[in-house]
């Protein structure tokens, strides 16, 4: 069992981070279908929670004092997925099977079918909800676990975020409930700018969170914010992760038209040799 | 035979019920725990009872997530709200998730018995789009004593359940003698010519209608069938065979509900003329009895239903 503040070196990670990123390209190019960009923009923040700050335990994923990683951003499921074998929930093998009719990973995660999916999502809004119930569960219970929820920038257009927004501080969850914000500019239909712009910043501040930016792509910075939201807080706190979309892809990244496509076998094998060569 | 009372009123007496008798229940509410009858429960069980404000869809995803993390979550609002204000949270993170997660909704002023209120407060798609997620229980209970009942045994059943309430007070049909079960209809009145097949309000109006035949020399058979679904296929395909006509009654439009849900029984299996008697237009303002009158809710209409399929008969 690994606990919290176990210390995994920057290096160690940033190793972690190559493999996800590979399986991530891979799993995407092999269903033909899937979200690529905002997969990889999320990679250091999952690999860093998941191996120096998450209390998890893969061998037991329904451990009642474990802390919750909530993906409200369903659609990142290749990040997940990739996160969650590398970290051994499942074997990696199975990663092959994402999107294909048996496999149990599914292009958007289903609750109960792959260990350490945490919810069921696909439709936008819902992570935070879902995340104050286990949190106050586990107040009632006596049990200190932390939820995490990891939400798009795209996924703030939706109402109910800015439904739990408001009632996580009201109903003092703050040191239970903590969001990260994948500030990444890009939608599904184009830039934010150009569909729906919304500033997390200013929002979580108006709903009364602390919000913490961070280099999303700087795994250090990533690793000693996470410890820092972790510290016990009068207001809930929000970590916005500035990110690129497709991050690590050279013809991916800052490119909405990779939000939601597959890469041809040329541009796969393109992708691997960036990726290994750490762009 | 009890008082008359509303059927809301059974919602905070059964959760304190749940809670005797060991089941982790928590009770949340959206800002209308007052008329949902909720926050009665909350005033005693204030560790068990909270509210979210006007805020229907995050109610449903913390629920949800109380659920996932072990508990047995119940919700509450107008039926016009839940589920049509939280549809998609109801789908996504209560039916769909590890086969349906423990989440109990309790949806007060169904219908267009909500009155005065008018048409945006009147529900008469709700038992239709909860019977449409998968792993949902639907029950419109027709009194108070089967209101509290029937919320006893969706808490206790597993899975999620959508149970229907009402704002007035209605004559008492049963009392504690009484046993509701999830997927069975209470055969109220024996009959040989005729069956109604009612829920809610409506089956006090079979009831009428059914003495009103009598005296025509019709003999008419009253079902209420409170669970939509599971629906009770044996009672109706008896009563299709033994009477050979059937007329649906619920104060809901007539796509989605009991009688689509009827419907699909009789055809599968025991095909006789039937009727369907409903809700198939928004409503307006009024007091409850006489929309009930407005929207021919009526013994009179189901009597003419009856008189019309009987013509059916081969």
């Amino acid at each position: 069992m690994t606990t919290a503040n176990s210390t995994v070196s920057t290096a160690e990670l940033i190793a972690v981070a190559q493999k996800v990123r590979a399986h991530i390209v891979r799993m995407v190019a092999s269903a033909q279908s899937g979200h690529p960009g905002g997969s990889l923009s999320s990679v250091e923040l999952g690999v860093a929670l998941y191996w120096n700050h998450l209390r998890v335990d893969p061998a037991n994923p329904d451990w009642l004092e474990r802390d919750r990683f909530i993906l409200s951003k369903g659609h990142a499921t290749p990040f997940l997925y990739s996160v969650l074998a590398e970290r051994g929930f499942f074997s990696a093998e199975l990663l092959g099977g994402f999107r294909k009719l048996g496999s149990k990973l599914q292009g958007h995660p289903s609750m109960g079918t792959v260990p350490g999916v945490e919810m069921s999502a696909g439709s936008l809004g819902q992570g935070l909800s879902f995340a104050i119930g286990q949190a106050m569960a586990g107040r009632f219970a006596d049990r200190d676990y932390r939820c995490w929820v990891l939400l798009g920038d795209g996924e703030l257009n939706e109402g109910q975020v800015w439904e739990s927004a408001q009632a996580v501080g009201h109903f003092r969850l703050g040191d239970r409930v903590t969001a990260i914000v994948d500030r990444n500019n890009i939608q599904n239909d184009g830039f934010g700018k150009d569909i729906m712009e919304i500033d997390p910043v200013g929002m979580f501040n108006g709903f009364g969170w602390q919000v913490l930016e961070v280099d999303g792509h700087d795994m250090a910075a990533v690793d000693g914010v996470l410890d820092e939201a972790k510290k016990p807080a009068e207001r809930p706190r929000c970590v916005v992760a500035h990110t690129v979309k497709g991050k690590g892809v050279s013809f991916m990244e800052n490119n909405p038209a990779f939000h939601g496509k597959a890469p041809s076998p040329e541009q796969l094998q393109q992708a691997l040799d960036e990726i290994a060569r750490g762009l | 035979m009890a008082e008359n009372a509303a059927t809301r009123e059974a919602y905070p007496v059964a959760l304190e019920e749940l809670v005797d008798d060991g089941v982790d229940i928590v009770a949340v509410d959206a800002d209308l725990g007052a008329s949902t009858m909720g926050q009665k429960f909350g005033e005693k069980f204030p560790e068990r009872w909270f509210s979210v404000g006007v805020a229907e869809q995050n109610m449903v995803g913390i629920a949800a997530g109380l659920a996932a993390a072990g508990r047995t979550a119940f919700i509450a609002s107008f039926s016009a709200f839940l589920p049509g204000r939280c549809f998609d949270q109801l789908r996504t993170s209560v039916a769909q998730p590890a086969g349906g997660l423990n989440v109990k909704c309790v949806a007060s002023h169904g219908g267009v018995t909500a009155g005065e209120d008018g048409m945006s407060a009147q529900a008469i798609e709700d038992v239709a789009l909860a019977s449409s997620l998968i792993s949902f229980n639907v029950v419109v209970p027709a009194d108070y004593e089967e209101a509290r009942q029937a919320i006893l045994a969706v808490g206790k059943a597993n899975g999620p359940a959508y149970v229907r309430t009402g704002r007035p007070k209605v004559p008492g049909l049963f009392d504690s003698g009484y046993r509701f079960e999830l997927g069975k209809a209470a055969l109220l009145r024996e009959g040989t010519d005729v069956t109604f097949v009612a829920c809610g309000v409506m089956v006090v109006v079979a009831i009428e209608a059914a003495e009103r035949l009598a005296a025509e020399g019709i003999s008419a058979r009253v079902l209420n069938q409170a669970s939509i679904k599971p629906i009770d296929r044996e009672a109706i395909i008896a009563a299709a065979v033994d009477t050979g006509a059937v007329v649906t009654a619920e104060e809901h439009q007539t796509i989605g509900g009991l009688g689509s849900a009827v419907a699909r029984v009789l055809a599968e299996a025991e095909p006789v003329p039937a009727a369907f008697v409903g809700v198939d237009s928004y409503g307006t303002s009024g007091t409850w009895t006489e929309l009930l009158d407005h929207f021919e809710l009526t013994p009179a209409r189901l009597v003419q239903a009856a008189r019309d399929v009987l013509a059916r008969k081969a």
